[in-house]
């Protein structure tokens, strides 16, 4: 549509098939990270790399032209990362909001570092806690509806979700590869299982499937073994 | 190994498909102002939320240095973001390359719609936002446009 227009495109591509569907006029796919389309955070000389291996598709005289980025970067799914959570006391508090609390400061650490955060969908960084009181009822089996949460579910668990990632990445000792803060949150973390459960009994009580399915990442969905 | 299972789940999803592929002969790359179009749903004014189906896009003026991601889909990493906007805004790369001659110049203005729209057919990109974004990339005079997902 843009080339249309008049512009020369150049497309990354991060998923294959869908490229091989939509069929733009120049493609470089690369199998890189999902969210990391320029590979490497932090890695001027490799991003720069990328950026002049798509720009070479502007010498083709004709398209479409699709080509496959020579190196692939894994996630770090497998991988979850290692992080030792401060502890806060917070006696009277659910054990997930009391860790979101001994979290705090990590978070705003990241933020002060970075300047940027992707908290903020429903709730900001200080109604963390708060928010998984609330959805330590749901994991409980309190209806979704009536606990009071002050929007979109999926929304308010991005938010838990990003604060944790974000946390996280003041905590590790090395910057994290993809996907292994998310990893650390849904299976090491007090307030990946009360989503998770949350998530399950969402969906067991017949939740619209947008409510339930968007709470965490689809990989991991993990379903109550059969007893 | 999670991106492998997302990519062999979204693969088989429907996308639109363009009846022809069209094409537009470049200037030399030197000589071309580029301009950076984004569908990471990236946001100026610390917004966080992007609702699916919302098909606009946002203007990113090319020294914004507040940036949010604000994309619904939680199927991609969002912490490589945070510890650096150019491993999916590329700006300070497309600096450099000006800097050094290599592209011409780069665009006052970029834009970011947001991905993994429900609506396969986006009509609204194609008749509406779409060309309204085209129209503000030709008022910036902008050759050269590098297309990023997340």
């Amino acid at each position: 549509m843009l080339e249309q227009s008049g512009f020369a495109t150049v497309a990354l591509s991060s998923i294959r098939g869908q490229i091989e569907t939509t069929s733009p006029p120049r493609a470089l796919h690369c199998e890189f990270p999902l969210g990391r389309p320029l590979g490497k955070p932090n890695d001027a000389d490799f991003q720069r790399e990328v950026i002049e291996h798509a720009f070479a598709l502007l010498d083709e005289t004709s398209g479409p032209v699709l080509v496959d980025h020579p190196i692939e970067i894994k996630d770090g799914s497998d991988s979850p990362l290692s992080c030792v959570i401060p502890p806060s006391d917070t006696s009277d508090r659910s054990p997930a909001a009391s860790e979101a609390l001994g979290l705090l400061p990590a978070w705003k650490r990241t933020h002060k570092k970075y300047g940027r955060s992707t908290v903020g969908k429903v709730i900001s960084s200080n109604q963390v806690p708060d928010m998984l009181d609330l959805f330590t009822r749901i994991a409980d089996g309190e209806d979704w509806k009536e606990v009071g949460l002050p929007g979109d579910p999926t929304k308010i668990a991005a938010d838990i979700r990003n604060f944790y990632e974000e946390a996280s990445i003041s905590l590790s000792d090395s910057s994290p590869s993809a996907r292994s803060a998310e990893s650390w949150f849904v299976n090491e973390t007090q307030a990946g299982d009360v989503i998770q459960k949350s998530r399950i009994k969402m969906k067991e009580s017949g939740t619209n499937f947008y409510f339930w399915y968007y709470l965490l990442p689809m990989t991991q969905h993990h379903e109550p073994k059969d007893s | 190994m999670s991106d492998k299972q997302v990519r062999s789940m979204l693969e088989k999803l429907d996308g639109f498909a363009f009846d022809e592929v069209p094409w537009t002969t470049p200037k030399p790359l030197s000589e071309s102002r580029v301009a950076i179009v984004t569908t990471a749903g990236l946001t100026v004014d610390g917004n966080a939320d992007w609702n699916p189906g919302d098909q606009g896009f946002n203007r990113i003026a090319h020294d914004a240095d507040e940036l949010t991601l604000a994309h619904y889909s939680p199927n991609f990493d969002r912490t490589g973001w945070i510890m650096d906007k150019n491993v999916v805004f590329p700006i300070d790369r497309l600096n450099e390359m000006a800097a050094e001659g290599v592209i011409g110049s780069v665009a006052e203005t970029h834009l970011s719609f947001m991905g993994a729209q429900p609506d396969h057919t986006l009509e609204t990109i194609r008749l509406d936002t779409g060309p309204a974004a085209a129209e503000l990339l030709h008022e910036d005079n902008v050759d050269i446009i590098l297309l990023t997902p997340v």
